[in-house]
Protein backbone atom coordinates (compact mmCIF):
# COMPACT_ATOMS: atom_id res chain seq x y z
CA UNK A 1 0.00 0.00 0.00
CA UNK A 2 1.38 3.32 -0.85
CA UNK A 3 1.71 5.88 0.84
CA UNK A 4 2.77 4.05 3.83
CA UNK A 5 -0.86 3.26 6.08
CA UNK A 6 -1.09 6.10 8.47
CA UNK A 7 -1.84 3.54 11.51
CA UNK A 8 1.99 2.70 11.41
CA UNK A 9 2.85 6.44 11.55
CA UNK A 10 3.97 7.83 14.75
CA UNK A 11 0.89 9.31 16.98
CA UNK A 12 0.97 12.73 16.07
CA UNK A 13 1.09 12.04 12.09
CA UNK A 14 -2.52 10.20 12.55
CA UNK A 15 -3.55 13.25 14.75
CA UNK A 16 -2.90 15.08 12.82
CA UNK A 17 -4.56 13.21 9.24
CA UNK A 18 -7.45 12.86 11.34
CA UNK A 19 -8.00 16.61 11.49
CA UNK A 20 -6.34 17.31 8.62
CA UNK A 21 -9.36 14.94 6.98
CA UNK A 22 -12.30 17.09 7.66
CA UNK A 23 -10.26 20.57 7.20
CA UNK A 24 -9.62 19.61 3.55
CA UNK A 25 -13.05 18.42 2.56
CA UNK A 26 -14.73 21.31 4.12
CA UNK A 27 -12.34 23.58 2.27
CA UNK A 28 -12.63 21.38 -0.97
CA UNK A 29 -16.09 21.53 -0.54
CA UNK A 30 -16.59 25.71 0.37
CA UNK A 31 -18.48 26.88 -3.37
CA UNK A 32 -20.81 23.78 -2.36
CA UNK A 33 -21.13 24.91 1.60
CA UNK A 34 -21.51 28.07 0.41
CA UNK A 35 -24.54 27.51 -2.10
CA UNK A 36 -26.18 25.15 0.19
CA UNK A 37 -25.94 28.08 3.40
CA UNK A 38 -27.06 30.39 0.60
CA UNK A 39 -30.00 28.40 -0.57
CA UNK A 40 -31.72 28.41 2.93
CA UNK A 41 -30.87 31.99 4.03
CA UNK A 42 -33.45 34.81 4.26
CA UNK A 43 -33.81 37.35 1.72
CA UNK A 44 -33.03 40.22 4.34
CA UNK A 45 -29.32 38.67 4.78
CA UNK A 46 -28.43 39.37 1.35
CA UNK A 47 -29.85 42.98 1.52
CA UNK A 48 -27.96 43.67 4.69
CA UNK A 49 -24.54 42.14 2.75
CA UNK A 50 -24.31 39.19 4.77
CA UNK A 51 -23.33 36.92 2.17
CA UNK A 52 -21.39 34.40 3.11
CA UNK A 53 -21.59 34.56 6.78
CA UNK A 54 -24.10 32.22 9.17
CA UNK A 55 -27.72 32.96 7.93
CA UNK A 56 -29.65 35.00 10.48
CA UNK A 57 -32.11 32.75 10.51
CA UNK A 58 -33.69 29.60 8.25
CA UNK A 59 -35.58 30.47 5.30
CA UNK A 60 -35.54 27.00 3.13
CA UNK A 61 -38.66 26.33 2.85
CA UNK A 62 -39.59 30.06 2.00
CA UNK A 63 -36.86 30.02 -0.77
CA UNK A 64 -37.24 26.47 -1.78
CA UNK A 65 -41.03 27.21 -2.18
CA UNK A 66 -40.74 30.32 -4.02
CA UNK A 67 -38.42 28.77 -6.74
CA UNK A 68 -40.38 25.45 -7.39
CA UNK A 69 -43.51 27.56 -7.46
CA UNK A 70 -43.11 30.78 -9.20
CA UNK A 71 -40.57 30.05 -11.82
CA UNK A 72 -40.61 27.02 -14.29
CA UNK A 73 -38.00 24.80 -12.76
CA UNK A 74 -40.46 22.08 -11.83
CA UNK A 75 -40.71 21.79 -15.49
CA UNK A 76 -37.56 21.83 -16.13
CA UNK A 77 -36.59 19.19 -14.12
CA UNK A 78 -39.68 17.02 -15.69
CA UNK A 79 -38.03 18.12 -19.13
CA UNK A 80 -34.79 16.82 -17.86
CA UNK A 81 -36.05 13.34 -17.07
CA UNK A 82 -37.89 12.85 -20.60
CA UNK A 83 -34.57 13.56 -22.09
CA UNK A 84 -32.26 11.61 -19.44
CA UNK A 85 -34.45 8.44 -19.28
CA UNK A 86 -35.06 7.44 -22.58
CA UNK A 87 -31.63 8.45 -23.77
CA UNK A 88 -30.40 6.04 -20.57
CA UNK A 89 -32.38 2.93 -21.96
CA UNK A 90 -31.67 3.63 -25.80
CA UNK A 91 -28.00 4.02 -25.62
CA UNK A 92 -27.69 0.96 -23.61
CA UNK A 93 -29.75 -0.79 -25.54
CA UNK A 94 -27.93 0.23 -29.23
CA UNK A 95 -24.52 -0.85 -27.07
CA UNK A 96 -25.11 -3.74 -25.66
CA UNK A 97 -25.91 -5.31 -29.04
CA UNK A 98 -22.93 -3.41 -30.83
CA UNK A 99 -21.00 -4.33 -27.99
CA UNK A 100 -21.44 -7.93 -28.27
CA UNK A 101 -20.92 -7.89 -31.66
CA UNK A 102 -17.60 -5.89 -31.73
CA UNK A 103 -16.39 -8.36 -29.02
CA UNK A 104 -17.80 -11.88 -30.03
CA UNK A 105 -17.37 -11.75 -33.87
CA UNK A 106 -14.11 -12.04 -35.63
CA UNK A 107 -14.96 -10.20 -39.19
CA UNK A 108 -13.22 -7.58 -41.31
CA UNK A 109 -13.58 -4.34 -40.22
CA UNK A 110 -14.04 -5.38 -36.26
CA UNK A 111 -11.42 -3.06 -34.58
CA UNK A 112 -12.11 -0.59 -37.36
CA UNK A 113 -15.84 -0.30 -36.19
CA UNK A 114 -14.75 0.16 -32.78
CA UNK A 115 -11.90 3.10 -33.13
CA UNK A 116 -14.33 5.17 -35.22
CA UNK A 117 -17.21 4.77 -32.38
CA UNK A 118 -13.90 4.96 -29.91
CA UNK A 119 -12.77 8.03 -31.61
CA UNK A 120 -16.46 9.66 -32.05
CA UNK A 121 -16.31 9.86 -28.50
CA UNK A 122 -13.58 12.72 -28.59
CA UNK A 123 -14.37 14.82 -31.37
CA UNK A 124 -15.70 18.19 -30.67
CA UNK A 125 -19.71 18.58 -30.36
CA UNK A 126 -19.07 22.09 -32.64
CA UNK A 127 -18.05 19.99 -35.76
CA UNK A 128 -21.28 18.18 -35.38
CA UNK A 129 -23.82 21.50 -33.91
CA UNK A 130 -24.64 22.94 -37.82
CA UNK A 131 -25.48 19.90 -39.58
CA UNK A 132 -27.41 18.22 -36.26
CA UNK A 133 -29.09 21.27 -35.71
CA UNK A 134 -30.62 22.03 -39.33
CA UNK A 135 -31.43 18.14 -38.97
CA UNK A 136 -33.69 18.22 -36.17
CA UNK A 137 -35.22 21.56 -38.03
CA UNK A 138 -35.99 19.90 -40.73
CA UNK A 139 -37.56 16.24 -39.34
CA UNK A 140 -39.37 18.94 -37.13
CA UNK A 141 -37.98 17.91 -34.15
CA UNK A 142 -35.84 21.53 -33.10
CA UNK A 143 -37.43 22.52 -29.84
CA UNK A 144 -38.69 19.15 -28.72
CA UNK A 145 -37.25 16.72 -25.99
CA UNK A 146 -37.21 14.15 -28.66
CA UNK A 147 -35.06 15.50 -30.99
CA UNK A 148 -32.52 15.76 -27.26
CA UNK A 149 -32.92 12.42 -27.11
CA UNK A 150 -32.35 10.85 -30.26
CA UNK A 151 -28.76 12.71 -30.51
CA UNK A 152 -27.79 11.84 -26.82
CA UNK A 153 -28.03 8.14 -28.28
CA UNK A 154 -26.30 8.20 -31.14
CA UNK A 155 -23.58 10.03 -29.13
CA UNK A 156 -23.68 7.92 -26.10
CA UNK A 157 -23.53 5.05 -28.19
CA UNK A 158 -19.91 5.37 -28.99
CA UNK A 159 -18.77 5.63 -25.51
CA UNK A 160 -21.43 2.65 -24.26
CA UNK A 161 -19.98 0.86 -27.09
CA UNK A 162 -16.40 0.88 -25.76
CA UNK A 163 -17.55 -0.25 -22.28
CA UNK A 164 -19.95 -3.18 -23.29
CA UNK A 165 -17.58 -4.46 -25.62
CA UNK A 166 -14.40 -4.62 -23.14
CA UNK A 167 -16.87 -6.11 -20.69
CA UNK A 168 -17.75 -8.12 -22.88
CA UNK A 169 -14.35 -9.33 -23.75
CA UNK A 170 -13.89 -10.34 -20.06
CA UNK A 171 -16.79 -12.88 -19.73
CA UNK A 172 -15.68 -16.37 -20.84
CA UNK A 173 -15.82 -16.68 -24.10
CA UNK A 174 -16.07 -21.00 -23.82
CA UNK A 175 -19.40 -20.31 -22.62
CA UNK A 176 -20.58 -18.86 -25.68
CA UNK A 177 -18.16 -21.55 -27.75
CA UNK A 178 -20.20 -24.67 -26.23
CA UNK A 179 -23.91 -22.87 -27.03
CA UNK A 180 -22.68 -22.53 -30.52
CA UNK A 181 -21.91 -26.32 -30.75
CA UNK A 182 -25.49 -27.07 -29.23
CA UNK A 183 -27.25 -24.88 -32.18
CA UNK A 184 -28.19 -22.37 -29.99
CA UNK A 185 -28.81 -19.20 -32.21
CA UNK A 186 -26.89 -16.23 -32.36
CA UNK A 187 -29.89 -14.15 -30.83
CA UNK A 188 -30.66 -16.65 -27.81
CA UNK A 189 -26.64 -16.74 -27.17
CA UNK A 190 -26.95 -13.01 -26.88
CA UNK A 191 -30.46 -12.40 -25.07
CA UNK A 192 -29.88 -15.60 -22.67
CA UNK A 193 -26.35 -16.56 -21.80
CA UNK A 194 -24.35 -12.98 -22.45
CA UNK A 195 -27.71 -10.37 -21.15
CA UNK A 196 -27.96 -11.58 -17.88
CA UNK A 197 -24.06 -11.76 -17.04
CA UNK A 198 -24.12 -7.55 -18.31
CA UNK A 199 -26.19 -6.92 -15.41
CA UNK A 200 -22.97 -4.80 -13.26
CA UNK A 201 -21.92 -2.94 -17.38
CA UNK A 202 -25.28 -1.69 -17.58
CA UNK A 203 -25.55 -0.54 -14.08
CA UNK A 204 -22.41 1.58 -14.29
CA UNK A 205 -23.51 2.59 -17.63
CA UNK A 206 -27.23 3.63 -16.63
CA UNK A 207 -25.54 6.10 -13.79
CA UNK A 208 -22.79 7.16 -16.16
CA UNK A 209 -24.82 8.15 -19.17
CA UNK A 210 -27.90 9.66 -16.72
CA UNK A 211 -25.33 11.92 -15.02
CA UNK A 212 -23.94 13.11 -18.81
CA UNK A 213 -27.03 14.11 -19.92
CA UNK A 214 -28.83 15.51 -17.25
CA UNK A 215 -25.58 17.83 -16.94
CA UNK A 216 -25.08 18.48 -20.69
CA UNK A 217 -25.68 22.36 -21.56
CA UNK A 218 -24.08 22.67 -24.95
CA UNK A 219 -27.55 20.20 -26.89
CA UNK A 220 -29.92 21.78 -24.71
CA UNK A 221 -29.00 25.42 -26.24
CA UNK A 222 -28.41 23.92 -29.48
CA UNK A 223 -31.52 22.08 -30.01
CA UNK A 224 -34.02 23.76 -27.60
CA UNK A 225 -35.52 27.16 -27.26
CA UNK A 226 -38.40 27.24 -25.57
CA UNK A 227 -39.52 26.78 -21.91
CA UNK A 228 -41.75 23.64 -22.57
CA UNK A 229 -38.77 21.50 -23.72
CA UNK A 230 -35.62 23.20 -22.17
CA UNK A 231 -33.65 20.88 -19.63
CA UNK A 232 -32.55 22.37 -16.22
CA UNK A 233 -29.63 23.57 -17.30
CA UNK A 234 -29.96 25.80 -19.82
CA UNK A 235 -33.52 26.94 -17.51
CA UNK A 236 -31.43 27.45 -14.49
CA UNK A 237 -28.95 29.92 -16.67
CA UNK A 238 -31.86 31.76 -18.20
CA UNK A 239 -32.87 32.05 -14.52
CA UNK A 240 -30.45 33.52 -13.68
CA UNK A 241 -30.28 36.18 -15.95
CA UNK A 242 -34.14 37.07 -14.39
CA UNK A 243 -33.01 36.69 -10.94
CA UNK A 244 -30.34 39.39 -10.54
CA UNK A 245 -28.59 39.52 -7.73
CA UNK A 246 -31.32 36.85 -5.84
CA UNK A 247 -28.68 34.26 -4.95
CA UNK A 248 -30.55 32.56 -2.69
CA UNK A 249 -33.06 31.95 -5.22
CA UNK A 250 -30.47 31.43 -7.94
CA UNK A 251 -28.32 28.67 -5.00
CA UNK A 252 -32.10 26.70 -4.39
CA UNK A 253 -32.77 26.33 -7.77
CA UNK A 254 -28.92 25.16 -8.43
CA UNK A 255 -28.84 22.46 -5.69
CA UNK A 256 -32.17 21.31 -6.96
CA UNK A 257 -30.90 20.90 -10.10
CA UNK A 258 -27.85 18.89 -9.16
CA UNK A 259 -30.11 16.55 -6.83
CA UNK A 260 -30.79 14.10 -9.22
CA UNK A 261 -27.13 13.05 -10.74
CA UNK A 262 -25.93 13.53 -7.40
CA UNK A 263 -28.60 10.93 -5.76
CA UNK A 264 -27.65 8.47 -8.62
CA UNK A 265 -24.22 8.98 -7.68
CA UNK A 266 -25.00 7.87 -3.83
CA UNK A 267 -27.25 4.89 -4.82
CA UNK A 268 -25.16 3.48 -7.30
CA UNK A 269 -21.32 4.65 -6.26
CA UNK A 270 -19.83 1.28 -6.76
CA UNK A 271 -20.95 0.98 -10.50
CA UNK A 272 -20.58 4.52 -10.74
CA UNK A 273 -16.67 4.44 -10.11
CA UNK A 274 -16.53 1.51 -12.01
CA UNK A 275 -17.78 2.83 -15.19
CA UNK A 276 -15.42 6.10 -14.93
CA UNK A 277 -12.39 3.89 -13.60
CA UNK A 278 -12.63 1.28 -16.39
CA UNK A 279 -9.32 0.97 -18.42
CA UNK A 280 -7.65 2.75 -15.47
CA UNK A 281 -6.16 -0.24 -13.45
CA UNK A 282 -5.17 -2.50 -16.40
CA UNK A 283 -3.28 -2.32 -19.53
CA UNK B 1 -31.63 -35.08 -34.54
CA UNK B 2 -30.73 -36.96 -38.06
CA UNK B 3 -27.64 -36.45 -39.39
CA UNK B 4 -28.58 -35.04 -42.54
CA UNK B 5 -30.21 -31.68 -40.29
CA UNK B 6 -27.22 -31.78 -38.39
CA UNK B 7 -24.59 -31.38 -41.44
CA UNK B 8 -27.00 -28.65 -42.88
CA UNK B 9 -27.13 -26.91 -39.67
CA UNK B 10 -23.22 -27.20 -39.65
CA UNK B 11 -22.80 -26.05 -43.13
CA UNK B 12 -25.35 -22.78 -42.78
CA UNK B 13 -23.07 -21.78 -39.30
CA UNK B 14 -20.29 -19.94 -41.19
CA UNK B 15 -23.16 -17.56 -43.30
CA UNK B 16 -24.62 -16.96 -39.64
CA UNK B 17 -21.31 -16.02 -38.09
CA UNK B 18 -20.98 -13.20 -41.02
CA UNK B 19 -23.98 -11.73 -40.90
CA UNK B 20 -24.62 -11.83 -37.60
CA UNK B 21 -21.97 -8.82 -36.56
CA UNK B 22 -23.72 -6.87 -38.78
CA UNK B 23 -27.30 -7.59 -37.66
CA UNK B 24 -26.69 -6.97 -34.58
CA UNK B 25 -24.50 -4.06 -35.13
CA UNK B 26 -27.14 -2.37 -37.37
CA UNK B 27 -28.80 -0.20 -34.84
CA UNK B 28 -26.54 1.71 -33.21
CA UNK B 29 -24.02 1.96 -36.02
CA UNK B 30 -26.89 3.38 -38.27
CA UNK B 31 -27.76 6.12 -35.28
CA UNK B 32 -23.53 6.80 -35.04
CA UNK B 33 -23.51 7.47 -38.95
CA UNK B 34 -26.61 9.68 -38.77
CA UNK B 35 -25.55 11.87 -35.96
CA UNK B 36 -22.26 11.46 -35.95
CA UNK B 37 -20.25 10.64 -38.63
CA UNK B 38 -22.20 12.00 -41.39
CA UNK B 39 -22.53 15.74 -39.72
CA UNK B 40 -18.51 15.58 -39.58
CA UNK B 41 -18.70 15.45 -43.78
CA UNK B 42 -21.03 18.13 -43.67
CA UNK B 43 -19.30 20.34 -41.66
CA UNK B 44 -16.49 20.04 -43.62
CA UNK B 45 -18.71 21.35 -46.73
CA UNK B 46 -20.56 23.72 -45.20
CA UNK B 47 -17.37 25.67 -44.02
CA UNK B 48 -16.58 26.43 -48.03
CA UNK B 49 -19.98 28.62 -48.38
CA UNK B 50 -21.18 31.41 -47.35
CA UNK B 51 -24.88 30.48 -45.74
CA UNK B 52 -27.28 31.87 -42.93
CA UNK B 53 -29.04 28.45 -41.77
CA UNK B 54 -31.83 29.09 -43.73
CA UNK B 55 -31.10 30.26 -47.48
CA UNK B 56 -29.11 29.03 -50.14
CA UNK B 57 -25.69 27.98 -49.42
CA UNK B 58 -23.10 29.30 -51.87
CA UNK B 59 -19.74 28.69 -52.79
CA UNK B 60 -16.87 30.61 -51.54
CA UNK B 61 -13.92 28.14 -51.44
CA UNK B 62 -11.63 28.77 -48.64
CA UNK B 63 -13.08 32.27 -48.25
CA UNK B 64 -14.08 31.68 -44.66
CA UNK B 65 -10.36 30.06 -43.62
CA UNK B 66 -9.26 33.36 -45.32
CA UNK B 67 -11.33 35.72 -43.09
CA UNK B 68 -10.32 33.73 -40.08
CA UNK B 69 -6.85 34.44 -40.91
CA UNK B 70 -7.75 38.26 -40.47
CA UNK B 71 -9.98 37.73 -37.20
CA UNK B 72 -8.24 38.65 -33.60
CA UNK B 73 -10.86 37.10 -31.99
CA UNK B 74 -9.68 33.82 -34.02
CA UNK B 75 -5.93 34.63 -32.29
CA UNK B 76 -7.41 34.76 -29.07
CA UNK B 77 -9.50 31.91 -29.00
CA UNK B 78 -6.28 29.74 -30.19
CA UNK B 79 -4.23 31.39 -27.46
CA UNK B 80 -6.70 30.72 -24.67
CA UNK B 81 -7.37 27.27 -25.73
CA UNK B 82 -3.45 26.71 -25.16
CA UNK B 83 -3.76 28.61 -21.60
CA UNK B 84 -6.65 26.13 -21.19
CA UNK B 85 -4.49 23.37 -22.79
CA UNK B 86 -1.29 23.50 -20.56
CA UNK B 87 -2.93 24.87 -16.80
CA UNK B 88 -6.00 22.29 -17.17
CA UNK B 89 -3.04 19.39 -17.25
CA UNK B 90 -2.66 20.75 -13.42
CA UNK B 91 -5.93 18.66 -12.51
CA UNK B 92 -3.54 15.40 -13.27
CA UNK B 93 -0.66 16.06 -10.58
CA UNK B 94 -3.38 17.80 -7.96
CA UNK B 95 -5.72 14.32 -8.35
CA UNK B 96 -2.85 12.54 -7.71
CA UNK B 97 -2.05 14.30 -4.90
CA UNK B 98 -5.42 13.98 -3.27
CA UNK B 99 -5.60 10.63 -4.23
CA UNK B 100 -2.55 10.05 -2.10
CA UNK B 101 -3.92 12.17 0.72
CA UNK B 102 -7.40 10.16 0.84
CA UNK B 103 -5.57 6.34 0.18
CA UNK B 104 -5.59 5.36 4.12
CA UNK B 105 -7.63 2.77 5.61
CA UNK B 106 -9.32 5.26 8.44
CA UNK B 107 -12.90 5.54 9.60
CA UNK B 108 -15.16 6.80 7.15
CA UNK B 109 -12.75 7.28 4.68
CA UNK B 110 -15.01 5.57 1.59
CA UNK B 111 -17.22 8.76 2.52
CA UNK B 112 -14.50 11.13 2.56
CA UNK B 113 -13.76 9.64 -1.00
CA UNK B 114 -17.27 10.17 -2.21
CA UNK B 115 -17.39 13.42 -0.83
CA UNK B 116 -14.40 14.97 -2.76
CA UNK B 117 -15.72 13.13 -5.96
CA UNK B 118 -18.55 15.31 -5.74
CA UNK B 119 -17.84 18.46 -8.09
CA UNK B 120 -17.38 16.22 -10.60
CA UNK B 121 -21.04 14.86 -10.71
CA UNK B 122 -22.72 18.58 -10.30
CA UNK B 123 -23.64 20.63 -13.91
CA UNK B 124 -20.93 22.95 -14.99
CA UNK B 125 -23.19 25.28 -15.21
CA UNK B 126 -23.65 25.05 -11.32
CA UNK B 127 -20.04 25.10 -10.64
CA UNK B 128 -20.16 27.97 -13.19
CA UNK B 129 -22.29 30.01 -11.32
CA UNK B 130 -20.69 29.16 -8.08
CA UNK B 131 -17.38 30.00 -9.20
CA UNK B 132 -19.22 33.73 -10.77
CA UNK B 133 -20.20 33.94 -7.16
CA UNK B 134 -17.20 33.80 -5.27
CA UNK B 135 -15.22 36.27 -7.74
CA UNK B 136 -17.80 38.99 -7.33
CA UNK B 137 -16.36 41.91 -6.32
CA UNK B 138 -16.94 43.06 -2.72
CA UNK B 139 -18.43 40.10 -1.02
CA UNK B 140 -17.42 37.07 -3.44
CA UNK B 141 -15.11 35.42 -0.89
CA UNK B 142 -12.18 34.38 -3.27
CA UNK B 143 -12.40 38.50 -4.68
CA UNK B 144 -11.99 39.26 -0.82
CA UNK B 145 -9.22 37.05 -0.10
CA UNK B 146 -7.13 38.54 -3.34
CA UNK B 147 -8.02 42.15 -1.71
CA UNK B 148 -6.84 41.13 1.40
CA UNK B 149 -3.75 39.27 -0.32
CA UNK B 150 -3.15 42.59 -2.72
CA UNK B 151 -4.51 45.25 -1.04
CA UNK B 152 -6.43 46.29 -4.52
CA UNK B 153 -9.99 45.11 -5.72
CA UNK B 154 -9.89 42.54 -8.34
CA UNK B 155 -12.98 42.19 -10.36
CA UNK B 156 -11.23 38.66 -12.24
CA UNK B 157 -14.53 38.34 -14.49
CA UNK B 158 -14.23 41.64 -15.85
CA UNK B 159 -10.71 42.09 -15.98
CA UNK B 160 -9.00 40.81 -19.52
CA UNK B 161 -5.80 39.93 -18.02
CA UNK B 162 -7.09 37.49 -15.72
CA UNK B 163 -10.77 36.17 -16.65
CA UNK B 164 -9.37 33.01 -18.41
CA UNK B 165 -7.38 32.35 -15.65
CA UNK B 166 -10.73 32.75 -13.50
CA UNK B 167 -12.51 30.30 -15.89
CA UNK B 168 -9.86 27.81 -15.28
CA UNK B 169 -9.51 27.75 -12.06
CA UNK B 170 -13.29 27.27 -11.49
CA UNK B 171 -12.66 23.86 -14.47
CA UNK B 172 -9.99 22.78 -12.65
CA UNK B 173 -12.08 21.69 -9.53
CA UNK B 174 -14.28 19.36 -11.05
CA UNK B 175 -11.20 17.92 -13.19
CA UNK B 176 -9.24 17.02 -10.34
CA UNK B 177 -12.34 15.54 -8.98
CA UNK B 178 -12.16 13.05 -12.10
CA UNK B 179 -8.47 12.67 -12.32
CA UNK B 180 -8.34 12.15 -8.18
CA UNK B 181 -10.82 8.87 -8.96
CA UNK B 182 -8.83 7.50 -11.96
CA UNK B 183 -5.88 7.15 -9.11
CA UNK B 184 -7.09 6.53 -6.45
CA UNK B 185 -8.76 3.00 -8.41
CA UNK B 186 -4.85 2.52 -10.03
CA UNK B 187 -4.12 2.94 -6.34
CA UNK B 188 -6.01 0.14 -5.26
CA UNK B 189 -4.49 -2.46 -7.58
CA UNK B 190 -0.50 -1.39 -6.47
CA UNK B 191 1.18 -4.52 -6.19
CA UNK B 192 1.82 -4.28 -2.26
CA UNK B 193 4.91 -6.88 -3.15
CA UNK B 194 6.31 -4.70 -4.99
CA UNK B 195 6.21 -2.01 -2.82
CA UNK B 196 7.20 -3.84 0.22
CA UNK B 197 10.34 -4.96 -1.58
CA UNK B 198 11.15 -1.61 -2.55
CA UNK B 199 10.90 -0.55 1.37
CA UNK B 200 12.91 -2.85 2.63
CA UNK B 201 15.45 -1.91 -0.46
CA UNK B 202 15.22 1.49 1.56
CA UNK B 203 12.90 3.66 -1.19
CA UNK B 204 9.99 5.65 0.86
CA UNK B 205 8.46 9.20 -0.03
CA UNK B 206 9.32 10.56 -3.53
CA UNK B 207 11.85 8.05 -4.95
CA UNK B 208 9.01 5.53 -4.18
CA UNK B 209 6.15 7.40 -5.55
CA UNK B 210 8.37 8.12 -8.73
CA UNK B 211 10.79 5.05 -9.48
CA UNK B 212 7.65 2.14 -8.17
CA UNK B 213 4.43 3.68 -7.40
CA UNK B 214 3.75 6.18 -10.86
CA UNK B 215 5.00 3.53 -13.18
CA UNK B 216 2.32 1.18 -11.67
CA UNK B 217 0.13 4.22 -12.23
CA UNK B 218 0.48 4.70 -15.93
CA UNK B 219 -2.95 3.53 -17.43
CA UNK B 220 -4.43 5.66 -14.75
CA UNK B 221 -2.41 8.59 -16.08
CA UNK B 222 -3.07 7.73 -19.49
CA UNK B 223 -6.63 7.70 -19.33
CA UNK B 224 -6.31 11.10 -16.75
CA UNK B 225 -4.39 12.92 -19.97
CA UNK B 226 -6.83 11.55 -22.30
CA UNK B 227 -9.69 13.07 -20.60
CA UNK B 228 -7.80 16.05 -19.72
CA UNK B 229 -6.47 17.32 -23.01
CA UNK B 230 -10.10 16.64 -24.93
CA UNK B 231 -11.81 18.26 -22.09
CA UNK B 232 -9.59 21.61 -22.07
CA UNK B 233 -10.30 21.56 -25.59
CA UNK B 234 -14.24 21.32 -25.45
CA UNK B 235 -14.09 23.87 -22.51
CA UNK B 236 -17.51 25.81 -23.53
CA UNK B 237 -20.01 25.28 -20.49
CA UNK B 238 -17.90 27.68 -17.98
CA UNK B 239 -16.66 30.03 -20.70
CA UNK B 240 -20.20 30.09 -21.58
CA UNK B 241 -22.12 30.65 -18.01
CA UNK B 242 -19.13 32.87 -16.73
CA UNK B 243 -18.85 35.14 -19.06
CA UNK B 244 -20.12 34.63 -22.43
CA UNK B 245 -16.61 34.92 -23.75
CA UNK B 246 -16.43 38.57 -22.55
CA UNK B 247 -15.19 40.97 -21.52
CA UNK B 248 -14.44 42.37 -25.20
CA UNK B 249 -14.10 38.71 -26.35
CA UNK B 250 -11.11 38.47 -24.12
CA UNK B 251 -11.61 34.55 -22.58
CA UNK B 252 -13.33 33.40 -26.14
CA UNK B 253 -12.58 29.77 -26.96
CA UNK B 254 -12.79 28.11 -30.43
CA UNK B 255 -15.34 26.13 -28.81
CA UNK B 256 -17.58 29.28 -27.87
CA UNK B 257 -16.42 31.70 -30.69
CA UNK B 258 -18.18 28.76 -32.71
CA UNK B 259 -21.44 28.60 -31.10
CA UNK B 260 -21.55 32.57 -31.60
CA UNK B 261 -20.66 33.14 -35.03
CA UNK B 262 -23.10 30.50 -35.89
CA UNK B 263 -25.96 31.52 -33.59
CA UNK B 264 -25.71 34.22 -32.20
CA UNK B 265 -27.82 37.54 -31.78
CA UNK B 266 -25.14 39.05 -34.66
CA UNK B 267 -26.43 36.78 -37.68
CA UNK B 268 -26.31 33.03 -38.22
CA UNK B 269 -23.20 32.78 -40.07
CA UNK B 270 -23.35 28.61 -40.40
CA UNK B 271 -20.33 28.96 -42.86
CA UNK B 272 -18.08 30.58 -40.95
CA UNK B 273 -18.58 28.88 -37.92
CA UNK B 274 -18.26 25.67 -39.33
CA UNK B 275 -15.14 26.72 -40.75
CA UNK B 276 -14.00 27.20 -36.75
CA UNK B 277 -15.29 24.14 -35.83
CA UNK B 278 -12.89 22.35 -38.52
CA UNK B 279 -10.03 24.19 -37.40
CA UNK B 280 -11.21 22.79 -33.74
CA UNK B 281 -11.58 19.39 -35.05
CA UNK B 282 -8.68 19.17 -36.72
CA UNK B 283 -6.17 20.40 -33.76
CA UNK B 284 -8.41 17.48 -32.08
CA UNK B 285 -7.72 14.98 -34.42
CA UNK B 286 -4.02 15.36 -33.69
CA UNK B 287 -4.57 14.60 -29.97
CA UNK B 288 -7.01 11.45 -30.69
CA UNK B 289 -5.08 10.36 -33.25
CA UNK B 290 -1.93 9.48 -30.80
CA UNK B 291 -4.33 8.21 -28.23
CA UNK B 292 -6.32 5.98 -30.51
CA UNK B 293 -2.71 4.66 -31.63
CA UNK B 294 -1.75 3.77 -28.05
CA UNK B 295 -4.98 2.09 -27.47
CA UNK B 296 -4.68 0.72 -30.82
CA UNK B 297 -1.15 -0.53 -30.15
CA UNK B 298 -2.27 -1.80 -26.39
CA UNK B 299 -5.05 -3.69 -27.96
CA UNK B 300 -3.17 -5.70 -30.88
CA UNK B 301 -0.74 -6.87 -27.84
CA UNK B 302 -3.32 -8.32 -25.69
Amino acid sequence: MFPKPIQQSAPWARLTYKVLLPVALVLWLLPLIGVALTSVRPQGDLAAGNYFGIPSGFAGIENYTAVLTNSPIATYILNSFKVTVPTVIGAIALSCLTGFALAVYRFRFNLGIFFLFVAGNFIPFQILMVPVRDMTLRAGLYDTTLGLVLFHIAFQTGFCTLFMRNFIKGLPFALIESARVEGVSEWKIFRHIVLPLMRPAIAALAVLVFTFVWNDYFWATVLVQGQHAMPVTAGLYSLNGQWVAAWHLVSAGSIIAALPPVAMFFLMQKHFIAGLTLGATKG
Amino acid sequence: MTEAVAHKRVSRRPNRLKLAPWLFLAPGLLMFLIYVLVPIVESFWISFHDWDGLGAMSWIGMGNYVELLDDDTFYVSLWNNLLWLVLYLLSIPAGLAVALFLNQNVAGIRIYKSMFFFPFVISQVVVGLIFTWFYAPGFGPLSVFLEWLTGDEIAILADERYVTYGIILAGLWPQTAYCMILYLAGLNNINSEQVEAARMDGAKGFSMLWHVILPQLRPATFIALVVTVIGSLRSFDLVSIMTAGGPYGSSQVLSYFMYEQALSEYGYRMGYGASIAVVLFLIMMVFITFFITRMLNQERNI
